[in-house]
């Protein structure tokens, strides 16, 4: 569903992504690991279409079509879902207002049925459990004066409500204590299927004990420099990510 | 100024046709009217030459020609035909009065939720009764004092009617109180001064909720309307003001707010502008008993050519006092905003808590603000903070919601509404919240309700 080709991107002239590849097949959870500063973010904010980044080279598609020429809105009505790193506060409109008016722009989209505000509430409700968020939180503005982990929780219950194809999961991990790290994950296994994909961005392999990846990348100075199975995270986490910078060295010299 | 002289004696005209009515009050107001003309005639309108109104021409007020109410019957039977039931909030059925060009309307009101001690009557009425004496002594005193300008004289000379609030020790009301102030001006040019004196005694608790209207907006001329409030909260006591504005579009609003806050009592103001082609709120709030708490919030929602002007004083005069402001600006088109806040500290004010913040949102390249929080501290161990903010929608946070799948136009529209609404969702009486977001999202052509 999703073909990333030699993917080079930047940021006010600072070079980032440094061609990358990567394929994603309906069903598949991707974990892409790598320390500080590979370029992890990034790629899930190209992604998700940031204006701030910009392709300088390659291509990606989502089911087949080009994926850069679209707006963020389109991409995400689409099936294309960024749950952040750090989601944004927006003081004054409430989750559920936000979330009904993203849920019917999206069924606008793709043909499907828009929900009043009384249906949505029951589906919302459905969703929440999802990852077991109280009713309180939909009445309260977007993630304001939410800690960190009902902010995460926020994000993974509008990956419930908007459904998406493929899933960016952009550190949904950190800051999470071990309970809120668990009911993520329940979370985002409940929302795994055979028809979607998921890209799992993460520091740690902890998350992975949680979510099993199919794959797992690792990415470094913009280039992944090693892909394999999920027992590539466990030797990752032994031997640390000076074993990364190896790895690259000898990547760089072989292509040399 | 001769344009200003020729208008200063249509006032004084008016005054003397004003007085062919027979009068409902007693020597000592007239006395007090009759002063205030005197004054206003000696001062005249302000200038832009002077400080206070620098960025504020208020020459169209002065050459606008607007006419006082001379004739009480006619405008009383207009207003007996008024429908303002869509202005009526549910929770203030029993708890309002209505006020048409400067005449109160026995028929337009309701008092009989008001229960109690508790008085809420026409100002007219009241200084005949019981509280004569109580209304003499508060009435006009911050005005007296203050040394304001023209817009002050020239509401206390043309005072005809006003509400009169009174909440009596321990009294709490859990009604809020509706002054519905209504500006008919199909006829002509009105001027119109609307006058509210509240008084809280100790222990006592009240939501007020001012506003001002036009009937018959679709038809009105432009017209000019000149309020005077003043609020006693005495000690211990709590009282919720929102005043809402909503005049028609040309219309000219200028206000003046005055509250003496005492003794660990709460004054907490909500200022919603929505109408007015011009506004000039000017808010006086002095902090005269220890241990007060105040929050003095507003909001401007400007387009077209809206121009809105908020100058505040907070006078902090005794200690452990706390003052948090906040002021926002939503202005698209050409609309143009003032905010001049001044928090002022006195020496024996020590530990006091002030935070005032003027924040604006502008969504066109032809919008202006012009903002200047100021704080003057003469006392020595205080918190005191300020700041002003000018910016456009957040790049941000419209990436958050575009990436939900919201298109950019309707991701700006929610943003702005949702800055809007951090002021809009402190009333707590629903019927008005809900009426103000239908009104700002109209602005937006944005329909949302979840």
């Amino acid at each position: 569903m999703l073909e990333i080709r030699d993917l080079h991107a930047k940021i006010d002239n600072n070079e980032i992504l440094r061609g990358i590849s990567l394929t994603v097949k309906p069903g598949e959870v991707h974990a892409i690991m790598g320390p500080n500063g590979s370029g992890k973010s990034t790629l899930s904010k190209v992604l998700a279409g940031h204006p701030a980044y910009e392709v300088t080279q390659g291509e990606v598609t989502f089911e087949g079509e080009d994926l850069l020429e679209k707006d963020p809105d389109e991409r995400a009505r689409e099936g294309i879902f960024l749950a952040f790193q750090y989601p944004v506060e927006i003081p004054g409109v409430s989750n559920a207002q936000f979330l009904r008016l993203a849920y019917n722009e999206k069924m606008k989209h793709t043909g499907g049925e828009e929900l009043d505000p009384l249906e949505f509430k029951d589906y919302l409700t459905e969703c929440a459990k999802v990852v077991d968020m109280n009713a309180s939180f939909m009445s309260r503005s977007v993630n304001e004066g939410f800690s960190g982990g009902e902010k995460k929780r926020n994000e993974i219950l509008q990956m419930a409500v908007l459904q998406p194809k493929l899933a960016i999961l952009d550190e949904t991990d950190s800051g999470l204590d071990i309970d809120a790290l668990r009911t993520v994950s329940d979370g985002v296994n409940k929302l795994r299927s055979k028809t979607n994909g998921i890209v799992l961005i993460t520091h740690y392999q902890r998350i992975l004990n949680y979510i099993v990846p199919d794959f797992v990348h690792v990415l470094y100075k913009g280039r992944i420099v090693r892909s394999g199975g999920k027992e590539l995270a466990y030797e990752l986490e032994e031997k640390g990510y000076d074993w990364v910078k190896e790895l690259s060295a000898e990547t760089a010299t072989a292509n040399a | 100024m001769k344009e200003v002289e020729t208008e200063a004696g249509d006032y004084a005209a008016a005054f003397e046709r004003l007085r062919e009515n027979p009068s409902r009050f007693p020597a000592w107001i007239e006395d007090l009217r009759r002063r205030a003309l005197e004054q206003f005639e000696a001062v005249g309108f302000p200038t832009v030459k002077e400080e206070d109104y620098r960025y504020t021409n208020i020459a169209p007020i002065a050459n606008g020609e607007f006419q006082p109410t001379i004739d009480f019957d006619e405008t009383r039977r207009r207003a007996r035909r008024a429908d303002i039931s869509s202005l009526i909030y549910d929770e203030a059925r029993g708890s309002r009065l209505v006020f048409v060009n400067n005449v109160f309307s026995p028929e337009l009101s309701s008092t009989e939720a008001v229960a109690g001690d508790i008085v809420v009557e026409d100002l007219a009425e009241a200084i005949h009764g019981e509280h004569a004496a109580m209304i003499k002594n508060f009435l006009a005193r911050g005005a007296e004092t203050s040394g304001d300008d023209a817009f002050t004289s020239l509401n206390t000379a043309f005072m005809t009617s006003g509400a009169f609030v009174l909440l009596p020790k321990n009294t709490e009301t859990k009604m809020p109180i509706h002054l519905l102030f209504l500006t008919d001006a199909t006829m002509s040019k009105v001027a119109t001064f609307p006058r509210v004196l509240v008084i809280a005694e100790p222990h006592s608790r009240a939501t007020i909720i001012e506003e001002h209207k036009a009937l018959n907006e679709d038809a009105a001329q432009s017209y000019f309307s000149s309020s005077v409030v003043e609020i006693y909260v005495d000690d211990e006591a709590h009282i919720v003001h929102y005043k809402v504005q909503r005049e028609a579009e040309n219309a000219f609003h200028v206000a003046r707010t005055r509250a003496e806050v005492g003794r660990a009592s709460t004054y907490n103001s909500t200022t919603i502008n929505l109408g007015a082609g011009f506004t000039r709120h000017n808010i006086n709030m002095n902090l005269r008993g220890a241990g007060s708490e105040s929050w003095i919030d507003g909001l401007f929602f400007g387009q077209g050519t809206q121009f809105a002007d908020t100058h505040s004083l907070i006078n902090h005069r005794e200690p452990h006092c706390t003052s948090h402001q906040s002021y926002k600006g939503v202005l698209n088109d050409k609309a143009r905003s003032v905010f001049n806040g001044r928090i002022f500290v006195h020496q024996a004010a020590q530990k006091t808590d002030a935070y005032q913040s003027n924040k604006n949102l502008i969504l066109s390249d032809q919008a202006r603000v012009d903002t200047k929080p100021q704080l003057e501290i003469f006392a020595d161990d205080v918190k005191c903070s300020h700041g002003a903010t000018v910016g456009q929608i957040n790049l941000e946070e419209l990436f958050y919601l575009t990436s939900r799948g919201v298109k950019p136009e309707l991701a700006r529209n929610l943003l702005t509404y949702g800055f809007a609404e951090q002021v809009v969702q402190k009333i707590e009486v629903e019927s008005i919240k809900r009426q103000l977001d239908e009104v700002i999202l109209n602005r937006l052509h944005t329909t949302l309700d979840a």
